[in-house]
């Protein structure tokens, strides 16, 4: 865990950020909010590419910013690592070329190249010029750089934004990748959920400049008055479990939480794993008794928590606690008034199997 | 029929050596146009440009009062060498970096700001202090703009003739360059050297261009990509 504690005011125009953490990073921290919340101007200030008049900055045991003793490291001593939106691959030089200015400059023990070129898959790369290359190879190029000078601290600022669809889904399993192999402290700007409950493990939401939350991702996901986790396709908890049997007829994975049993279409991970399963709110259905004669396979005590109702809108969320974790629901406001349901009432959380997802 | 070697390597060395200074001048100053965020930023582009414009003679006038050696730069020069800038080949030195500095600052300035913030913050982030952003990042990425600043230079001082007049005359091996040597031929009549040099000239300007326009394609890649 490495603790990176900050104290930033900035005001640009209308705009102002205004953050005082203590941010623990174990793995990937990511940070959620909308266009023009802040989060690239926090991850600029971060890497000194910005400055302000006041604030703090501490990494590990440095100091790179401190406005009331004079303190400012310039970018290129703070031994980050940053990847930008766009991949900002220095045109004159070959992959190869663009790695080594890296490497050249990298501070202490370097990662091993062969590994990093392994791991993202830039072996066939090296003798080519980005002008050449894909958008999706040019932003694994940069991570690949970024990696190369041995950074203390990886910034990642979108990357995956400017990407088509198709891109993405060419880039995480190589993020994750990275993110497993080389465990290097994370920040991970984006401004969908989507990247953030796969790979992150900690969430900071950013609104209009203020940290609104901060916590594990199976926490904050489940903030009913959060509006950024709350988006219509993407509302959503993360359970997790313990994978316990397959079955190969069926192609179905039995998991198991608490004391209960969960099964999940195709098969995902060894027996024995944990695994992190995404369930979307407008995927979960609420019973006031237990159903028979239904195709959904998986039927949960539930005791309801939270319910928070949007008039604007036609629907209603609703925090269930299953053993322990907690379920989002989506339902329409109509349905809540019709089953009348209170806080502490025990319900069955309906899940349907299709709809577990491995993370 | 004679040619005015004399006058040609006069020539050449004065725009050789007005090139290199005017590399090593444009280039500080060019990064400042490109990155001050000052309000005076506008008045110093103008001021650069002005002798894109202004009459060869007007320049020639008053670096001719500048240089006198009476008063001013000209008199603290004379106290310092015990030469006047007036009718010297340092003199034209002075005048032709003064009358090209446009021609090598304005491509430079071009190709830093075609380089762009990214790439440098970019460099910055992977641990590259400014200096060497400079001589690793923009400067290869501005080969292009040196290139079109050297030959702009050097032809450009090739066919300086109204401010050489003013302030240098016609002093063979000091002053004489062969504009001047090809405009004292016309005079007298002299049209059998008058045509050697103008051919000369004409040729050598065009080989030079038609080089360069060969390296530049030759060394051509899209500055816009991989940012």
């Amino acid at each position: 865990m490495t603790v990176l504690r900050i104290g930033l005011e900035k005001t640009l125009g209308e705009f102002s950020l205004q953050i005082t953490q203590q941010l623990n990073i174990h793995t990937v921290l990511g940070i959620l909010g909308n266009n023009g919340a802040g989060k690239t101007t926090l991850l600029r200030l971060l890497a000194g590419l910005d400055r302000t008049e006041r604030g703090v900055i501490e990494f590990g045991g440095s100091t790179w910013l401190d406005s009331n003793r004079g303190i400012f490291v310039p970018p290129h001593k703070r031994r980050i690592g940053m990847v930008f939106q766009d991949a900002r691959l220095f045109p004159h030089l070959t992959v190869e070329g663009n790695l080594n200015f890296a490497a050249d400059r990298g501070v202490g023990q370097l990662l091993p190249r062969t590994e990093v070129l392994s791991a993202l898959g830039l072996e066939g790369l090296l003798a080519r010029k980005p002008e050449g290359l894909s958008g999706g190879e040019r932003q694994r190029v940069a991570l690949a750089r970024a990696l190369m000078s041995a950074p203390q601290l990886l910034l990642l600022d979108e990357p995956l934004s400017a990407a088509d669809m198709g891109y993405r889904v060419e880039l995480l399993p190589y993020l994750r990748r990275v993110i497993e192999r080389f465990s290097i402290p994370t920040l991970y700007v984006a401004h969908t959920l989507d990247e953030l409950t796969q790979l992150a493990d900690q969430l900071l939401v950013l609104r209009e400049g203020r940290c609104v939350a901060l916590g594990s991702v199976t926490e904050v996901l489940v903030q009913l008055d959060l509006p950024e986790v709350a988006g219509r396709e993407e509302a959503s908890s993360i359970i997790t479990a313990r994978v316990t049997s397959h079955d190969l007829e069926y192609q179905l994975t039995y998991l198991a939480f608490g004391g209960q049993t969960l099964s999940l279409s195709g098969l995902v991970a060894m027996p024995g794993a944990d695994v992190r399963i995404r369930v979307f709110a407008t995927d979960v259905a609420i019973a006031l008794l237990e159903p028979a004669g239904i195709s959904i396979r998986n039927v949960l005590p539930a005791i309801v928590t939270a319910i928070r109702i949007d008039a604007a809108s036609p629907f209603a969320d609703v925090l269930v606690a299953v053993d322990g974790q907690s379920l989002r629901v989506r339902m329409t406001r109509a349905s809540l008034d019709e089953l009348n349901l209170t806080e502490s009432q025990h319900v069955f959380a309906l899940l349907k199997t299709a709809s577990l997802a491995s993370d | 029929m004679e040619i005015d070697w004399q006058a040609f390597l006069l020539t050449a060395q004065l725009a050789g050596l007005t090139t290199v200074i005017l590399l090593v001048v444009a280039t500080p100053l060019a990064w400042w146009l490109v990155h001050s965020q000052r309000s005076w930023v506008g008045w110093v582009e103008a001021l650069v440009a002005l002798p894109l414009v202004l009459p060869p003679t007007v320049m020639g006038f008053y670096l001719l009062l500048l240089f006198a050696p009476g008063s001013g730069p000209g008199a603290w020069w004379f106290s310092l060498t015990g030469e006047p800038l007036n009718f010297s080949f340092t003199g034209l030195v002075i005048a032709s970096v003064i009358y090209s500095l446009p021609f090598a600052v304005q491509p430079i300035q071009g190709a830093f700001s075609s380089v762009g913030r990214g790439v440098l913050e970019a460099g910055a982030t992977l641990g590259a202090s400014p200096m060497d952003r400079f001589f690793r990042l923009v400067l290869p990425l501005s080969r292009r703009g040196y290139l079109t600043a050297t030959v702009l230079v050097f032809a450009h001082t090739l066919g300086e003739f109204g401010v050489v007049l003013m302030i240098g005359g016609n002093i063979p091996g000091e002053t004489r360059v062969v504009s001047v040597a090809l405009y004292e031929a016309v005079e007298t009549l002299n049209y059998g050297s008058a045509h050697t040099m103008a051919a000369m000239l004409l040729g050598f300007s065009f080989v030079v261009l038609l080089v360069v326009y060969a390296l530049n394609r030759r060394f051509s890649f899209r500055l816009g990509s991989g940012v």
